[in-house]
């Protein structure tokens, strides 16, 4: 492991921001910390970073314990939230900064200014001062400068939060591209679950100030380990008694669950119903373009759930009756996650058709 | 119709605004233009040979230069303690940071004759100070130190009161990545905090320094007006008056309005180049 956390805790007066917080990150991943705002994944970069101190706990970088070494000796390059580039240096100046106070050579400073110029797409930019610049360029400056003393660990807080969503993605590309590329060990923290998804091999879900779980993002997607993960992941809808369900009775009255999109398929009149013993009736509350799909807001049962429809399809409209089949959902016991099959699927694998 | 009403409603009337400028004008024409002119008149009403005479006379000159003196030592010892004092109080937090900042407006609030007595009650001869400075053959009240503490005293808050805004709106961003790229306290403070906060700081050491010249209350309690050797400008010229030399207390006058021309000149400049910087380079 070339990061290793191992029981951190970490309190602001009454806050506690970490909670025996552990984990590890392998060289050369590029990792995402994500989580809802206050639950700690910020201030965990920032304990990497020695930007703040962990009230107890031990901090590993290559093997190192660094909780007593200066932020600046931990090699590592840090890209704040909002750049923070020197407003009164230019690009060149702002790159150079980490390596003049380094001392280095001007002409040395000078050849690798002029590489990481080369590499960010910025080779015209060195003379401007970073107002002049647009959000994406001032991302990629801010990574140069990072990136210029050489550091073994890039740590990124909110790369991509300042930026509109136009360019966004784009950038979040790039950033990847860029990563892999240079094969730098990185983290980032994000609130955006796509973010996450798209751009880290790995991803650390915190929650207040607990990591929830790590894992590459098809493994948390497919098989999230606690109900906050569940829930936060996808576009999960919360569920107070999955026992409500048809085919899911023979569950516990009472347990929680939830219900992803992909899990539920909707029948609207004129269609051939499946497993007919098992479909509930659901009012469309909602339609909305989502690009590839419509997504239907749904009332069933008082519940409100998210179904994905085709657009092959003629679509519903709002105050429609549909018919919807549950075919999974998660059940949540004891602080787990399980995946439950409807009952009527694992009873027939046909089942009867008809159509209304 | 360059830029008339341009920030009023539209179809709005325009005496109301015509109203307003016509009682500025007025009112600055009456308080701030015809004493100036007054001032001028009557330095130069004998002849400039009078005029002259009255201002290089010795004790003017005395005058002129323990003002400079006081003028300088507020300045200089004022930005010290207010980059100081701006610095921590937005850059840590600690115990006491309330009470601080409150410290620092206490100049502001007292009238400067009280601040003159203080400092008569803490090292005169009635305080338990002044047997050791004694001893020491230190004489601070009623002599040149007691001149320069009294003026500083009165600009304290000048400077950090100035600064601190300018450091509260930047943040700390800046510079957390300078630390984390290893630089020390001077690197940081030279080449990212400073290039922030040096018009504030000019603006600031300017209207500190005009304020000190200006002063007269506290260092009127504390100079004890020894001729040629505790008075500054502003008391020299009260004693010129008051022994019906007016031509020469208004030649002596005439001397600080020229030094306030100058400062609010500084001043202007000063304005104009940050807000043409902001407006450039930096948002």
């Amino acid at each position: 492991m070339y990061i290793e956390l191992r029981d951190i805790n970490k309190s602001f007066g009454d806050f506690q921001a970490s909670r025996s917080v552990s984990f590890g990150i392998a060289r050369g991943t590029l990792a995402a910390l994500l989580g809802p705002s206050g639950s700690g994944k910020t201030t965990i970069l920032r304990m990497i970073a020695g930007l703040e101190t962990p009230d107890s706990g031990d901090i590993f970088i290559n093997a190192r314990r660094v909780n007593d070494l200066a932020p600046s000796v931990r090699g590592i390059g840090f890209v704040f939230q909002n750049y923070a580039l020197f407003r009164y240096m230019t690009v060149f100046d702002n790159i150079a900064f980490g390596l003049r106070v380094k001392k280095e050579k001007a002409a040395a400073i000078r050849a690798r200014v002029e590489e990481l110029l080369e590499l960010i797409g910025l080779e015209d930019f060195g003379k401007r001062h970073p107002a002049q610049l647009s959000g994406g360029q001032k991302q990629r400056v801010a990574f140069a400068r990072a990136l210029a003393p050489n550091p073994g660990l890039l740590l990124l807080d909110e790369p991509f939060a300042a930026i509109d969503a136009k360019v966004r993605r784009e950038l979040r590309v790039w950033l990847r591209d860029m990563i892999r590329r240079l094969g730098i060990t990185s983290i980032f923290v994000t609130h955006d679950q796509d973010e996450a998804i798209e751009v880290a091999d790995e991803i650390i879900v915190t929650n207040k100030g607990r990591v929830e779980q790590l894992g590459a993002p098809p493994d948390l997607y497919r098989e999230p380990a606690t109900p906050f993960v569940a829930d936060f992941i996808g576009e999960s809808a919360p569920v107070e008694n999955i026992a409500a369900f048809r085919g899911f009775e023979a569950n516990v009255q009472g347990t929680p669950g939830a219900v992803r999109p992909e899990f539920l398929k909707v029948f609207a009149v004129g269609d051939v119903i499946q497993y007919p013993n098992s479909v509930e009736d659901a009012v469309v509350d909602d339609v909305a373009f989502r690009g590839a799909w419509l997504e239907l807001g749904l009332v069933l049962r008082g519940i409100r759930l998210t179904a994905r429809y085709s657009l092959e399809k003629q679509p519903p409209r709002i105050g429609d009756f549909v018919k919807v089949l549950v075919y999974r959902l998660y059940a949540f016991e004891d602080g787990k996650v399980s995946l439950r099959r409807n009952a009527e699927l694992n009873a027939s694998r046909h089942g009867y058709s008809y159509s209304i | 119709m360059s830029g008339k009403g341009k920030n009023a409603p539209r179809g709005a009337s325009l005496w109301v605004p015509r109203l307003f400028i016509g009682i500025s004008a007025l009112f600055a024409a009456v308080m701030l233009i015809l004493p100036l002119a007054v001032v001028l008149t009557e330095a130069f009403s004998s002849g400039l040979q009078v005029f002259l005479r009255a201002v290089s006379d010795i004790y003017a000159r005395k005058a002129l230069f323990l003002t400079l003196e006081a003028t300088a030592a507020s300045v200089f010892l004022n930005t010290v303690f207010g980059l100081a004092a701006a610095w921590v109080v937005t850059r840590y937090s600690f115990a006491g940071k309330g009470v601080l900042t409150t410290l620092i407006d206490i100049p502001f609030a007292v009238s400067p004759v009280i601040a003159g007595m203080i400092f008569i009650l803490t090292f005169g001869r009635l305080s338990w100070l002044h047997p050791v400075l004694e001893e020491h053959g230190i004489r601070i009240v009623f002599a040149t130190p007691g001149i320069i503490l009294a003026t500083v005293f009165v600009t304290i808050p000048f400077v950090a009161r100035e600064v601190i805004p300018v450091l509260e709106a930047r943040g700390t961003d800046e510079e957390q990545a300078a630390v984390l790229m290893g630089a020390g306290f001077f690197t940081i403070f030279r080449r990212v905090t400073f290039p922030h906060i040096r018009w504030a700081l000019l603006y600031s050491v300017i209207l500190c320094a005009a304020r000190a010249m200006g002063e007269f209350g506290a260092v009127s309690v504390v100079s004890g007006h020894l001729r040629g050797k505790t008075n500054t400008l502003p008391l020299h010229v009260e004693i010129l008056y008051s022994e019906y030399q007016f031509t020469a207390a208004f030649a002596v006058s005439s001397l600080l309005v020229a030094g306030a021309v100058i400062i609010l000149t500084a001043r202007n400049i000063v304005e104009f180049a940050a807000r043409k910087e902001d407006s450039l380079n930096v948002h």
